[in-house]
């Protein structure tokens, strides 16, 4: 056997953490968001425990506005892994009706997200949970160890971080703490499809071109996914080919227009893009380090 | 356009093969503050086009606003990514980029040149190939340019790309850079570092980064690219002997019994004899099981999981090795070690140790010496405070499997946690074992302590007494002793009058003090258990983490811990000794409830509530609990 390239290298230290961090967690979960990084971690978790079924369940912290085609892939993917799914919609947010529309990207984000992932934490008691970004998506990422501690209100001190060596990662907490767990932090955007093609991952027909309604606000191209979408006035949907390179709320998620509807194209496209995936998400935008404000206070 | 997008737009097949199996180097790169880190970083990934539209545009922007470059393009601002960073101008943390040429796929950890920051260069380092050291050209060799050559090399790497910089701002001197390349040659041949390649730059304008530069025509070497895509990358463990730590025990079903973990060394096929560490077994390797299929080899670097032929006990911790060629077994090491708390070191105090997959119990000996990184000097040392490092003697509770650091990292590389705090304080790298670990065995004695129990009539044990100054410790313990000498019991009672003027009469008050004085109570009440003896202790020992070490150093359900709760005002108020007064006036230092720490047992055996309860009363309900333990009978 020749040396081990640079996919099968990144494979088998995701594989590692996985594993180190379920045999010291008293209650692991995944953070299951239905993105390509979601699909891609939950494969390796199917890798990491073969014969055995990952021993821990899937959390996908909803907010009723992910595209129709997310909804319907998570049921796949929980009935092909076996693996128990949970889904938390923040009630609050449920009861006054939080929407992108009316209430804008920044609330809606935090409530239904932020405040609805630390909901769910509480409310089952997970120590540890994997979430699938990687350190090459963002600046304040490139920071943050695959073993990040939070404190017991879910906030994550940047400059108070655990030195991280070699391969040993400290799990310890106590009570009420946890630690967030970064499977991926060493994967670029590259790896995570070229690994999706090698291993034939389902992943949401989003990501490939077609022809989907679509109108055109504020610089950004948001598919209209149902009927909640409200149009303004002059706005037409009209089909385009399009497709997304990153996904989460329908409403805040912009397209792009594409024709590549296989992995090489998308790759190929990628690679000669001149934009990063995260450009089209609302939520970045907002303010210069937004992200790792976010973050401190608990987003993933 | 380039060779590379070229490849992409017309043949994408063919890239996305050779992109896969492209290599990949781990470098960290380090210097002083305002070396050009950061820069270094910036233009590397610009030159290698990883930065795309929006990261420009907000670099444009960022520029413009923190910049320091004033129209220019302000590439560290690329790498300096925290918003706290940004506002100070100081890379404060390690970072990891990423990036790719048409040879090699990179992971750089940018690393900080604070001096404070050390800890974090250690992290960068541990997980490296190659270290890019930056000197600026005008500055030559500095106090940290040593430092971090040194940590390179004690963690292992071998290859160094001596990176003078800002040659620029010297009118591209030959001389300046030969000079510094001397000076630095000769430093870093004391540390037996073989493979320098010196590099004059200009990360700012770009000179010899991706290609030759006219402004050294004197320099026939290598760009940093090139350098960079060419060096080999080896690993002295991919050759040696099989090594697997087991992480995790995989059983789906009964019939299935699989062990998982990443080969850290060797590689395996099914049939191989290993061996097991620390229970020695040995079997052969049955299949290598994986969602793929089985596979006919595994190796170093692989996750995996392995099944062996026989039925024998592996659990998480073990180590699985070469049966020809197992790796050592100790309990006591000589350690390099990095100190990255806050708090000091404190020398016998019990911390954990993680080592593969086993965490163990550890304490560490007094530092033997401590390096003076700017010299290499060996300084004698109590401690090792923060950012210091040093070699020191390892003692772990009970024995690991290991090799030494320089033969396999993942197998001699192991961190230290504060079992109150949770932080990671230190790191380490073993050398080797001590004979003694290995050699000193308690004396079988024909009279052992079942033996002495026996003629005793009870069982022995230990009553650790903890409170406050003045709770009333010593009032229960008495008591207890008296019923206990009533009842027939052998017992010794170890308190400040009898230990302070003899034991310890050498320690004082400090927190290391503190430590030494209840390690050597807690080894004192270990050979007065294993005499047969009920042992009462009241001191107020203040800390956690010692009560624990003394109950580690008897066994299981042998260790009472008795919390005498008094609150702070009451003892105050009630100051038999009239110490309290004393410590508020600041006369006595390190008083415990006044300016040093009393840290509350979380889960003691006995809670003796003064406010609710008088001695005679608390007595009884200790002497009720030793009865219902089975430790005394009620009529003895």
């Amino acid at each position: 056997m020749t040396a081990l390239n640079h996919l099968q290298r990144l494979e088998a230290e995701s594989i590692d953490i996985l594993r180190e961090a379920v045999a010291e967690a008293e209650r692991p979960v995944m953070l299951y968001s239905i993105g390509k990084d979601s699909a891609v971690m939950l494969h390796l978790a199917r890798k990491a425990f073969f014969p055995s079924r990952p021993p821990f369940p899937l959390l996908h912290v909803d907010t009723t506005w992910k595209f129709r085609a997310m909804y319907a892939l998570r049921e796949r993917m929980a009935r092909e892994s076996g693996m128990e799914l949970l889904v938390y919609r923040n009630p609050e947010a449920e009861r006054l009706g939080i929407n992108p529309f009316e209430h804008g990207s920044a609330t809606h984000t935090d409530v239904w997200k932020t405040q609805g992932l630390k909901q769910a934490l509480d409310r089952y008691g997970f120590d540890l949970a994997f979430g699938g970004a990687r350190r090459d998506e963002e600046k304040s990422r490139a920071k943050e160890r695959v073993f990040s501690f939070r404190t017991a209100q879910h906030r994550w001190d940047p400059k108070n971080q655990r030195p991280e060596l070699w391969r040993l990662y400290n799990t310890r907490h106590g009570p009420g703490e946890s630690l967030r767990v970064f499977p991926l932090s060493n994967w670029t955007e590259l790896d995570v499809w070229q690994y999706i093609r090698q291993e034939s991952i389902p992943i949401v027909d989003l990501y490939f071109a077609a022809e989907r309604p679509v109108v055109e606000r504020d610089g950004l191209l948001l598919m209209v996914d149902d009927e909640r979408f409200p149009l303004r006035d002059g706005e037409t949907p009209r089909l385009r080919s399009v497709r997304f390179r990153t996904l989460g709320c329908y409403p805040l998620t912009g397209a792009i227009e594409s024709h590549a509807d296989t992995l090489p194209k998308i790759i190929q496209e990628m690679l000669l893009a001149r934009t990063t995936e995260r450009q089209g998400r609302l939520i970045d935008r907002d303010v210069s380090g937004s992200m790792e404000k976010k973050k401190t206070e608990g987003y993933f | 356009m380039d060779a590379q997008t070229a490849l992409i737009e017309s043949d994408i097949e063919c890239y996305l093969e050779l992109h896969r199996n492209k290599s990949l180097l781990r470098f960290i790169t380090c210097g002083s503050v305002d070396d050009g880190k950061s820069t270094l970083i910036g233009r590397l990934l610009y030159e290698s086009k990883s930065l795309l539209d929006d990261q420009l545009g907000a670099l444009d922007a960022d520029s413009r606003r923190y910049g320091t470059q004033g129209d220019a393009l302000d590439f560290a601002l690329l790498v300096d990514g925290l918003s706290a960073e940004r506002e100070q101008g100081i890379t404060i943390d390690v970072a990891y980029r990423f990036f790719a040429t048409g040879k090699r796929k990179f992971i750089v950890a940018d690393t900080p040149g604070h001096e404070q920051y050390t800890r974090n260069m250690v992290t960068g380092a541990s997980t490296a190939d190659l270290a890019v050291i930056l000197v600026d050209a005008r500055k030559g060799l500095l106090t940290q340019t040593r430092r971090h050559t040194f940590l390179a090399s004690l963690v292992g790497i071998r290859r160094v790309v001596l990176a003078v910089n800002k040659l620029d701002l010297v009118d591209w001197s030959h001389g300046v850079f030969a000079g510094i390349e001397r000076a630095y040659r000769e430093f870093a041949a004391q540390l037996g570092i073989a493979n320098i390649v010196a590099i004059p730059l200009s990360a700012l304008r770009g000179d010899n980064m991706t290609a030759p530069s006219a402004n050294t025509p004197w320099y026939h070497g290598p760009s940093l690219l090139q350098h960079l895509e060419q060096v080999e990358i080896d690993s002295p463990a991919e050759h040696g002997p099989l090594r697997l730590p087991v992480q995790w025990v995989n059983r789906p079903d009964h019939a299935f019994r699989g062990f998982s973990g990443r080969l850290v060394g060797g590689h395996v096929r099914p049939g191989d004899a290993v061996r097991v560490l620390p229970s020695g077994r040995t079997s052969t390797v049955g299949r290598i099981v994986t969602l793929d299929g089985d596979l006919p080899e595994a190796v170093s670097g692989q996750s995996v999981t392995l099944t062996l032929a026989d039925e024998i006990d592996v659990s998480r911790g073990d180590v699985i090795c070469a049966a020809g060629d197992p790796a050592g077994l100790a309990d006591q090491f000589e350690a390099h070690v990095v100190w990255m708390g806050e708090e000091p070191l404190l020398p016998g105090r019990s911390y954990l140790v993680k080592l593969g997959a086993a965490t163990v119990g550890a304490s560490i000996a007094a530092p033997k010496y401590l390096v003076d990184v700017n010299t290499l000097e060996h300084l004698a040392a109590k401690t090792l405070q923060l950012n210091e490092t040093g070699v020191c003697v390892l003692t772990l509770d009970r024995a690991v499997a290991f090799d030494p650091y320089a033969q396999n990292r993942d197998m001699g590389g192991f961190i230290v946690v504060d079992r109150l705090s949770n932080q990671t304080v230190g790191a380490g790298m073993l050398h080797f074992a001590l004979r003694r670990s290995q050699n000193i065995h308690w004396q079988a004695l024909e009279v052992d302590k079942t033996a002495r129990v026996r003629m005793n009539g009870h069982r022995p044990g230990v009553l650790w007494f903890t409170g406050l100054s003045g709770s009333g410790k010593s009032t229960i313990a008495n008591i207890v002793e008296r019923r206990l000498h009533a009842l027939g019991a052998r017992t010794y009672l170890l308190d400040g009058d009898n230990v302070r003027h003899g034991l310890s009469k050498d320690l004082g008050f400090t927190a290391a003090d503190r430590v030494e004085n209840i390690r050597r109570i807690g080894e004192v009440a270990r050979l007065m258990v294993d005499a047969g003896l009920i042992v009462l202790t009241a001191f107020i020992s203040p800390f956690r983490s010692e009560r624990e070490l003394a109950r580690g150093m008897v066994e299981d359900g042998e260790f009472v811990e008795i919390f005498v709760d008094t609150p702070l005002a009451v003892v105050e108020q009630r100051d038999p000794k009239g110490l309290y007064r004393k410590a508020r006036k600041g006369e006595l230092k390190n008083f415990t409830g006044i300016d040093s720490p009393y840290e509350a047992p979380e889960a003691p055996e006995l809670h003796v509530d003064t406010m609710q309860s008088d001695p005679e009363r608390a007595a009884d309900a200790i002497i009720g609990y030793l009865v219902q333990r089975g430790i005394i009978r009620a009529t003895n």
